[in-house]
């Protein structure tokens, strides 16, 4: 008894280096050669009148963005008798990991959700299908969509992911905190000058107004949408090297490092401290994902507002992301499904105010633009921030060398390297690997 | 082995008819050669198809650049381990990184988890007013998963909203300690954390091992003039040792495997410095989809932990003899 007792409790300490060996195993049996030559089923997903075919989509929306999701495919059931859609979620994280093992094992989904920055990496390893028939069918072009959002979709010239949505960074302020420091709280700062001038103020209340969290979320967007306002890149225009230790980079780390110095943030601010502190009053200012809309709006004892990031550096930028659908290619092609998944994407794409709800700004122009979305009062406050929103790069391969420009950052803000030090080392670890990759992809 | 010698034995013992001896006996030699694996055999065919086979298979992945989707797998030989080792690869520094932290974690963490659980169980071993209370609060952090106890702990130690910091600064001490973002502060926390949470599992063993002692040899003791202390020397270690060894050898192991705290509680701040081998591994295998450089991993990896069991084995005979 002791024996089991023990085989499942140190599961997650004993059993992961097997576990994570026999899993690659396993999915390794699978093989990669899933030949998925489905690329023209259907009409585009105008309609399907075949039989009825169950669809199965996996997404991460966890949060509160899950629920909604869910009563539009319930809407979309009952509207397409001939389609039945069915939705899993996972965490993000799990979900990426999960993905490549159930595809060649034949148990994965027939519809993905996937952030743009990934498309490029699961099209290269061919597990998403093209879909520029759709977009066609759609009548999609650049014009509709923010242009970097459009061209993310594409991987070597085809189309593989139809935009849903948008998130930026953005800016929320605690108005509650601001007033006791005699701020006027509806005027949150919107320029470096303003900004430092109202942490002055509150520092002088006695509080740390802004709270440097050295971890990716929210510290290291944070530094990527600074990067980008003093008028750096992460990468060259190939993606070829690393730029993120330019002068521009390091100014803007050292800015944001010298929070800490100036003592408008404390030191060694842990994972979602910065966050909570918000809510609970004990700093004012915090640049966190739109997502974080519908979380507040659940916590009505907090007086907050949303607005665009300030503009700290020469141009104003701000880090944003974009989920796509995506149709995964399967061991044996059914074209019976394919034309059924092509034709919920165009329906939910037509349907993207209703997600625009869940706390995301649709990808859709036309719809960003429609009265009904104004209404939306927070999540239309971060809409102008798509003018000037800095996406991720669609290259294959990049999760690592994103995991390694965060970590260069959480060195800086955590003092253990000068941010020239510390970007300096990043950047030649990802030059390395950025190489791998190459070589991998064949790019 | 040693009962199967021993059936055979007490099979040979049977009288011999004189003149067929010889004969006799290479047939039920032959019998018996036969016989051990067939009882094995349902073992054999598990451990075969779950044990031996994925662990080949794990070691030939390893000898290719191996990615689950990508059709062209090429064989590159010790590619993937001449990486592991040579200093201008991508991989170099994240590996001996992960290889340090663990090491820390192991060494730091294992005597804490062989002593305290000890102690523990001497203390439990007694008969008090409440023991049964006790027992089960020891062991009770132990029924938690990681996530659980990861995410309570990250949020205890944070340094400017945790319990702790708070609690220190309310009787004087420095409220300010990084527990989770600074080394060896993360150390401290990510040991700590863990004797919390598992060391009432091996409390329990030991006291399993302690009741199994027979009571006899104390009141022997105890007639001879032994006081507390030569008892627990010459009684209590000596009728622990195989449980010391079991104990020895699974935490070592299990602290090598450290994933989950250090995941949850440090996310291997400052920078890569908490980030484990295993850690590593998952990241290298299921987040970059690199098979072959992972697997190469784990078996590097495997080979030092069976280093270690070795030396750990030789140990406890060598004091036997």
């Amino acid at each position: 008894m002791i024996t089991n007792e023990m085989s499942r409790r140190r599961l997650l300490g004993l059993g992961v280096g097997l576990g994570a060996a026999a899993t690659l195993t396993l999915a390794g049996c699978g093989g990669g050669s899933s030949t998925g030559g489905s690329t023209a089923a259907g009409n585009g997903g105008k309609d399907y009148t075949g039989p009825k075919v169950d669809l199965k989509l996996w997404n991460g929306f966890t949060g509160g963005d899950g629920d909604i999701f869910k009563k539009l495919v319930e809407q979309f059931n009952t509207e397409h008798q001939n389609i039945a859609v069915s939705v899993v979620t996972y965490e993000w994280q799990d979900y990426y990991s999960k993905l490549p093992g159930a595809v060649s094992s034949g148990n994965g989904p027939d519809i993905a959700v996937m952030h743009m920055d990934q498309l490029a990496t699961f099209a290269a390893r061919g597990v998403i299908t093209e879909l520029d028939d759709v977009a066609k069918t759609l009548e999609l072009s650049e014009g509709d969509f923010a242009p970097t959002v459009w061209k993310g979709g594409l991987y070597h010239d085809k189309r593989y992911g139809i935009p849903l949505d948008m998130h930026p960074l953005g800016f929320y302020y605690n108005k509650g905190v601001m007033q006791k420091a005699g701020l006027d709280p509806n005027k949150p700062p919107a320029t470096k000058d303003e900004y430092t001038a109202a942490l002055a103020e509150l520092k002088k209340s006695g509080v740390q107004g802004f709270w440097v969290s050295p971890f990716q979320f929210t510290g290291g967007m944070t530094f990527y949408s600074l990067l980008h306002q003093w008028g750096g890149t992460l990468f060259d225009g190939e993606v070829a090297k690393a730029t993120f230790n330019s002068d521009p980079a390091v100014e803007a780390c050292t800015w944001l490092v010298d929070m800490i110095k100036q003592g408008y943030s404390p030191a060694n601010v842990g994972q979602d401290a910065d966050y909570l502190a918000f809510k609970s009053g004990k700093n004012a200012f915090n640049f966190n994902g739109i997502w974080q809309i519908n979380d507040l709006k659940k916590t009505p004892t907090v007086q907050w507002g949303v607005a665009p990031l300030p503009q700290i550096g020469s141009q104003p930028a701000a880090w944003a992301n974009s989920h796509n659908f995506t149709i995964v290619k399967q061991r044996s092609a059914d074209n019976n499904k394919v034309a059924g998944a092509k034709v919920f994407i165009n329906w939910l794409s037509q349907h993207s105010l209703d997600w625009a709800k869940g706390g995301q700004v649709p990808a859709r122009k036309a719809v960003r633009e429609s009265a009904e979305f104004k209404g939306l009062t927070e999540v239309n406050a971060l809409a102008p921030e798509l003018e000037y929103a800095a996406f991720p790069p669609a290259t294959p391969g990049l999760g690592e060398v994103m995991t390694t420009f965060y970590n260069a950052f959480n060195e800086a803000a955590l003092g253990k390297k000068s941010p020239k030090q510390a970007l300096d080392d990043g950047v030649a670890k990802a030059n390395k690997q950025l190489e791998d990759n190459r070589k991998k992809y064949g790019s | 082995m040693a009962d199967v010698i021993e059936v055979g034995a007490a099979r040979g013992d049977a009288p011999p008819p004189a003149g067929g001896r010889l004969r006799r006996r290479g047939a039920t030699e032959r019998g018996h050669r036969a016989t051990p694996y067939l009882f094995l055999a349902p073992y054999l065919v598990l451990f075969g198809v779950f044990g031996l086979a994925p662990i080949l298979f794990g070691v030939w992945i390893s000898l290719h650049q191996w990615d689950l989707q990508l059709p062209n797998r090429p064989f590159i030989g010790l590619g993937n381990y001449r990486d592991l080792f040579s200093s201008d690869s991508a991989i170099y520094g994240d590996w001996w990184s992960s290889v340090r932290a663990t090491a820390i974690f192991t060494v730091l963490s294992v005597p804490l988890l062989v002593v305290v659980p000890l102690g523990l169980a001497l203390l439990l071993n007694r008969s008090f007013p409440g023991r049964t209370f006790f027992r089960a609060a020891f062991f009770a952090p132990y029924v938690l998963g990681v996530a659980v106890i990861g995410l309570l702990w990250r949020f205890l130690l944070d340094a400017n909203l945790g319990l702790v910091n708070r609690l220190l600064g309310a009787v004087g001490l420095p409220s300010d300690t990084p527990w989770v973002t600074d080394v060896p502060w993360a150390w401290v926390s990510l040991v700590g954390v863990t004797v919390w949470w598992t060391c009432g599992f091996n409390a329990v063993i030991y006291l399993a091992g302690l009741q199994d002692i027979p009571a006899e040899l104390y009141e022997a003791a105890r007639v001879d003039g032994a006081n507390g202390w030569d008892r627990f020397r010459h009684v209590t270690l000596p009728g622990l040792r195989p449980v010391l060894l079991f104990v020895l050898t699974t935490t070592i192991l299990a602290s090598a495997n450290v994933f989950g705290q250090a995941f949850l509680i440090t996310q291997g701040a400052p920078g890569e410095q908490t980030r484990t081998v295993v850690w590593r591994i998952v990241d290298e295998g299921l987040r970059d989809y690199d098979a072959g450089r992972a697997a190469a991993m784990s078996v590097l990896f495997a080979l030092m932990l069976a280093v270690v069991s070795i030396v750990n084995f030789r140990l406890f005979r060598y004091r036997e003899d």
